[in-house]
């Protein structure tokens, strides 16, 4: 019997800086689905004075020859002026943003606002039974306060996916 | 100065200043302003196809023969749907067109209306890029802009969508030179510290092998001068891709023959004992490597492309220049100065061992008498090389054969559809080439199974009065399929037998050709002197033997030394594992 084999993934940060005309997201998306590459989250907004600029953020996984190609094949649309790959290119700072809605009264709500203080997490909505939290920070916090918050009471959750830059004083 | 021109007029004058001779179409609703442009305007000419898969194809021709963009020119929804399949075979062979397709009024867009499809969202990623032109006053920068995504760096199908009503709508339209932003520079010279080490890594090779491909012939004729030059100083043998033939002349005691699964066994071992691979504007396609993890093991792997994204996408490569092929070889022969070639007369013997088995052997007679395929097109090269023809073909055992046994010395006579493995592109694509290259012989070698696919295009030929022969290879069976189905289906034969086919000699004079059947041996030569004789279009239809197998061949999953050559024997199944493989 033949089974269909699978390789080892590695996750990757890309920031793809585009011209911002109509129907880029759909190829750069479009790209993912054609070859087979995994999109984990992808943001996208544009970034310049005149909007003439935008910055995709995609978060990938794949094997490394896969993360190359993909970077490559990103590489040669013509709207893409540049990829930039964080994760091989060093230290650099990721955040997301998410807004997690909890409703729950007594000792639950008080421990949900406690958590959410020691996660330095806002709450901008409440109601007497409920409340929304914007938290942000690299994802895997996002992850754990979510987790903790399934415990009392989460009700819906929406992130943004990561944005990411390199430390330093220099662009990527 | 300075004037207010309708859309449909500033694309005219876009494609006059581009030096647009052609443009392969068929109208309809939603390109009516444009073909109303046409009408008043002598200095394009339009070739009216009978489908528009033929006009992408023709266009696909006339671009691989001349060098030039070739231009279609197709109405919306089923206008642009159909040319789908050409512009996919454009964009797998790197060929550069310029397919304009209408598109209904933009506040149209997105309601369904008659004839819409979302030619954009179809085309994404079968074109090089693609455009909707939403205001007229953006069409010429951005047809500008499209010949030169088409034509430079990897070249490539280019789609741009026209609305009805941006043909209609004016903007102002001056003799100045075209103003636009350039934002697309690919990398044409690679850097010099990678040329000294490749040329370094071929210097000290004891069995070097250049592995070229289509992109040697994409770079333009001066590459395939150069590879030649680059030849002569290293001594290294050259083999090709099918998209490659015609870079290095078949008659060079150099020249291995095509490589890959139905590639000269020469050709396959010396990839696979070579220690420097040199691959030349090649893509490593699963139809080339064989089996993987048996590539030539041992080698190491310079691999000059244009396309970054080639490197390593199939083959991790030790040494990978990102360039002009054409730019280089010539920095390489720079680079190379004046150093001595290796003794490679070890190597050189090893390949004559192997040239020794003379792998495109094949019977003088078949079992049912009829005339063996592979000697039909050793006679039409025999007939006809001095003429210098340019030939196409369509997809298939004949297509293979063709490969095999003409020999092509010049780039741009061979055009073939390999990426895609378009069946119905030869008749198309010979059209293209004839316009293209008047007074040349053009010849599409072909199938009895695929000339059907686009056979609607014999009356473009005969209202163009192109000269175009159409060399039939007539087994009755849609031949590979066959093939592959003895060899890895124990012959069981689905739905591959060519039923029913029309009589090719009444169907030629129905559309004003010339018809002749040639059934045995000694009828070839004479009908193949007659279909160069006639100064009109030609089909011949040529008898062959019908179970005749194309030689050598991977077998699916195999590796490069595990050739098959005629008379070997043949198991009849394959494990999933290589069934699933090809």
């Amino acid at each position: 019997m033949m089974k269909i084999k699978q390789s080892e993934a590695e996750r990757h940060v890309l920031n793809i800086t585009v011209d911002n005309e109509a129907g880029i997201l759909a190829k750069i998306a479009g790209l993912f689905t054609a070859r087979g590459y995994n999109i984990d989250s992808l943001t996208v907004a544009d970034i310049s004075e005149n909007h003439s600029v935008s910055r995709i953020t995609i978060v990938t996984n794949g094997p490394p020859h896969v993360i190359d190609q993909i970077e490559a094949q990103l590489d040669r649309l013509v709207p893409v002026h540049r990829v930039v790959d964080l994760t091989q290119a060093g230290p650099h700072v990721e955040r997301e943003l998410a807004l997690v809605k909890v409703s729950g009264v007594g000792e639950k709500r008080v421990e949900a606002l406690r958590l959410a203080d020691i996660f330095r997490a806002r709450p901008v909505d409440t109601t007497t039974g409920s409340f929304i939290f914007e938290i942000t920070g690299p994802p895997d916090k996002v992850d754990s306060f979510i987790a903790l918050m399934r415990e009392l009471g989460l009700v819906e959750v929406g992130r943004t996916g990561v944005v990411g830059m390199m430390r330093g004083p220099e662009a990527a | 100065m300075t004037q207010e021109r309708s859309g449909a007029a500033i694309l005219c004058e876009t494609l006059v200043r581009q030096g647009v001779e052609f443009v392969f179409g068929y109208p309809g609703g939603a390109v009516l302003p444009i073909y109303d442009e046409l009408f008043s305007d002598d200095r394009i000419r339009h070739i009216l196809v009978r489908h528009e898969a033929g006009a992408a194809h023709a266009a696909e021709g006339y671009a691989r023969s001349t060098g030039k963009p070739g231009v279609v020119l197709v109405t919306s929804g089923p206008g642009a749907t159909n040319a789908i399949t050409g512009i996919a075979d454009a964009f797998l062979d790197s060929i550069p067109l310029v397919v304009i397709t209408g598109q209904v009024a933009t506040n149209l867009i997105g309601t369904d209306a008659f004839q819409e499809a979302d030619t954009i969202g179809l085309t994404r990623h079968c074109t090089k890029h693609n455009y909707l032109v939403k205001d007229p006053a953006e069409l010429a920068a951005t047809i500008d802009e499209a010949f030169e995504i088409a034509t430079t760096g990897r070249p490539g199908p280019v789609v741009i969508d026209i609305p009805k009503n941006v043909q209609v709508a004016t903007a102002p339209w001056s003799d100045a030179p075209i103003q636009r932003h350039r934002r697309y520079n690919p990398r044409m010279v690679a850097p010099p510290e990678e040329i000294a080490e490749a040329v370094e890594l071929i210097a000290n090779a004891k069995a070097p092998i250049f592995y070229t491909g289509g992109g040697v012939i994409n770079s333009g004729p001066r590459a395939s001068e150069l590879l030649r030059r680059f030849q002569a100083l290293t001594g290294a043998p050259i083999t090709s891709t099918l998209m490659g033939l015609g870079s290095f002349p078949s008659d060079h005691p150099a020249w291995l023959g095509m490589l890959g699964m139905h590639g000269t066994l020469e050709a396959n071992m010396a990839m696979n004992q070579c220690d420097v691979m040199v691959n030349i504007g090649a893509r490593f396609d699963d139809r080339v490597t064989g089996r993987l993890d048996a590539f030539s093991p041992d080698s190491t792997k310079i691999h000059i492309d244009i396309d970054r994204a080639s490197i390593n996408k199939v083959v991790p490569v030790d040494l990978g220049i990102v360039g002009d092929c054409a730019t280089v070889l010539e920095q390489m022969i720079e680079c190379w100065g004046n150093r001595k070639a290796q003794d490679l007369s070890e190597w050189n013997a090893r390949l004559a061992g192997w040239r020794a088995r003379d792998s495109l052997a094949y019977p003088a007679k078949s079992k049912d008498g009829m005339i063996m395929p592979q000697k039909a097109i050793e006679r039409l090269h025999a007939l006809t090389h001095k003429l210098d023809p340019v030939i196409t073909t369509e997809v298939g055992q004949h297509q293979m054969w063709a490969a095999q046994y003409f020999g092509f010395v010049e780039p741009n006579r061979w055009l073939t559809s390999g990426g895609l493995g378009t069946m119905g592109y030869g008749l198309p694509a010979a059209i293209g080439a004839q316009l293209g290259n008047p007074g040349k012989l053009v010849i599409d070698v072909a199938g009895e199974a695929s000339i059907q696919m686009n056979i609607q295009e014999m009356g473009t030929a005969s209202q163009f009065r192109l000269p175009v022969k159409v060399f039939i290879l007539n087994n009755e069976y849609m031949g590979m399929v066959r093939q592959w189905q003895e060899l890895t289906y124990e012959s069981r034969y689905s739905n591959s037998y060519s039923d029913s086919l029309p009589d090719f000699v009444a169907l030629a004079e129905a559309y004003g050709w010339k018809g002749i059947r040639i059934t045995s041996e000694d009828e070839l030569d004479a009908g193949i002197q007659a279909m160069i004789d006639h100064d009109g279009p030609v089909m011949v239809d040529c008898m062959v033997a019908k179970e005749a197998n194309c030689f050598p061949m991977i077998p699916s999953g195999a590796a490069h030394t595990e050739m098959l050559l005629y008379g070997d024997q043949v198991a009849g199944t394959l494990d999933d594992e290589a069934k699933a493989l090809v």
